[in-house]
């Protein structure tokens, strides 16, 4: 199989009138790939592009293939199905459901990867509180439902916007640990993180959003070791590159 | 003493049927945010399609004279020259909706006033065709002659026997159900989902479209069962249907949209104001029973004015 997992080529997505993303290419394999750039660059509407739910008002053009299949402008659904699992930003649980009602109405075969008690015994804090309703769960455990979730739909590439954010640095942790072990076990990962440190633990190659399309790339090690980079392309100090 | 237990009970009964109605329209509205003004439409031909089954296939039986004066009380009915009508037309209705949400509505999701626009369209349409082929005098589905028409109650209350007990009955089943098959099944568990975030549903691989199919079936068949019990409890007459479509709208608005336990609380409160306006607003030689509209519109505002998103609502 020749063809890499992911191929982005000439991305656009608008809402409404707005364009928002100008444009992005990108190729990547079954290795993790971090997706930084500044707040407003596009990064959170290109996840939405790419897992389709941008919403009624919404609309890409462009080619974006999984696995050699064209997905670009598909039904939400129908990505899903061809291999896409989307961990949006904020969750966005469902706050009408409990823990083990999210796990259920994805309707995984039994035969599947992933079943609701592999997630469970992923996640152990899952179970314990399996007829909670999802949003009263802590930060952590709901950013652990929206992965568990997504893994549900058994996916050959989990994107990932800003997994991180709002998490206490113990329980990012122990986020990391797991999300670096289902890359190493083969699932494509591509993860938004505003986050410098999570970024770099999670993959090696990073690429940097600027205006609505993929910029320029760099390794996480570049990266660590050059403030210059990380203030240009994160913005650690807005204030003194407007100047 | 007597009285008021009467007014009471028809009050329930009629907070029953409105229940039955609103509860298809606001749970077409939770899910797909589609505010259906063709609900009332939907009622109005369910019960005038069970009418046009049971004259059809049920009236000749019995007796030959068709000639009688006093007409349809003639004839006997037998359970399932009722039933019949009853599941057939729900499932007409049913189908109807479903059509009504493919062909008219899917293609402008997300669009609310084309939405409306298009439903209250449909049910100008359809209220006149239904005008132009069943006329204009109001007409009775018959309940089946084997049940009483009354029972009596202990302290002497004498009350209708269908009102009293098959719809109200109905209207607890139907609620007991749609309960179940919201909180247990995993279609209704899907619709919970989707009220909250319909996107992310489908980025769980769950085809939405699909699930829209099955609500608004059920949502109009509940409009159907409406009109077949309202047909046999009131009547069928050209303008019940924006009656029905308006106490759709004062029952959801007051319970908050998309909530069925709201639909509940706020069929009972407009069927008892309703009941208690009708008999009550008399003050000495001052009889404003006439007006006892204004009282349910009192109600509308003073709901409103404390929880404006109606007693269960939660922001959209």
């Amino acid at each position: 199989m020749s063809e890499p997992l992911l191929v982005i080529e000439d991305l656009h997505a608008y809402y409404g009138t707005a364009h928002v993303v100008e444009g992005a290419s990108l190729t990547m394999g079954a290795e993790p790939v971090a997706l930084i750039g500044r707040n407003g660059m596009g990064k959170s509407t290109l996840c939405k592009a790419l897992s389709g739910t941008l919403g009624v008002n919404g609309r890409t053009t462009g080619s974006v293939r999984l696995d050699g299949a064209d997905i670009q402008g598909k039904a939400a659904h129908k990505i899903a199905k061809a291999g896409v699992g989307y961990v949006p930003q904020g969750r966005r649980l469902f706050q009408s459901l409990t823990v083990d009602e999210h796990l259920q109405i994805v309707g995984a075969s039994s035969k599947a990867a992933w079943t609701p008690k592999r997630v469970y015994e992923l996640f152990p804090r899952l179970a314990e509180r399996k007829h909670v309703s999802g949003t009263s769960l802590s930060g952590g455990e709901q950013e652990m439902l929206s992965i568990g979730r997504a893994l549900l739909t058994n996916p050959k590439l989990l994107i990932m916007d800003e997994p991180s954010e709002g998490l206490a640095p113990t329980v990012v942790e122990t986020l990391i640990e797991t999300i670096k072990d289902l890359a190493a076990a083969g699932m494509g990962l591509l993860v938004v993180e505003q986050n410098l440190g999570v970024a770099t633990a999670l993959a090696d190659r990073v690429v940097v959003m600027v205006s609505g399309s993929i910029a320029t790339e760099t390794t996480s090690g570049q990266l660590l070791s050059d403030p210059e980079q990380q203030k240009r392309y994160l913005g650690v100090e807005p204030l003194a590159e407007a100047a | 003493m007597n009285q008021f237990v009467t007014v009471t009970l028809n009050g329930l009964t009629l907070a029953a049927l409105y229940f039955v109605v609103a509860s298809g329209f606001t749970l077409i509205f939770g899910l797909m945010r589609v505010v259906n003004m063709a609900h009332g439409a939907l009622y109005l031909l369910g019960g005038y399609i069970a009418l046009e089954i049971q004259t059809r296939w049920f009236e000749d039986e019995g007796s030959g004279l068709g000639l009688s004066l006093s007409g349809a009380s003639d004839t006997e009915y037998s359970v399932f020259a009722w039933f019949v009508p009853l599941v057939l037309a729900t499932l007409i209705i049913g189908v109807l909706g479903v059509v009504l949400q493919q062909v008219f509505l899917r293609w402008n999701q997300g669009q609310d006033l084309r939405q409306a626009l298009i439903t209250i369209a449909l049910s100008v349409i359809l209220a006149d065709q239904m005008l132009a082929y069943w006329g204009g005098i109001s007409k009775d589905i018959a309940a089946p002659s084997a049940w009483p028409t009354s029972i009596t109650l202990p302290g002497d209350v004498r009350f209708g026997f269908f009102r009293g007990v098959v719809v109200l009955a109905a209207a607890l089943i139907i609620g007991l159900g749609l309960y179940l098959i919201i909180k247990r099944t995993r279609f209704g568990k899907i619709v919970r989902a989707g009220v909250d975030d319909r996107d992310m549903v489908s980025a769980l691989g769950i085809n939405v479209n699909r699930v829209f199919i099955g609500m608004f079936f059920l949502g109009a068949m509940l409009a159907g069962i409406g009109g077949v019990l309202g047909g046999t409890m009131i009547s069928l007459a050209p303008g019940q249907d924006t009656a029905f479509l308006l106490n759709s709208l004062i029952v959801v608005i007051i319970g908050g949209m998309g909530s069925l336990g709201g639909a509940a609380i706020g069929a009972l409160a407009l069927g008892l104001v309703d009941a208690y306006a009708d008999v009550y607003l008399v003050f000495g030689d001052v009889d404003l029973t006439n007006y006892s509209i204004i009282v349910t519109f009192a109600l509308l505002v003073g709901v409103l004015a404390v929880r404006p998103l109606g007693l269960f609502g939660r922001p959209a």
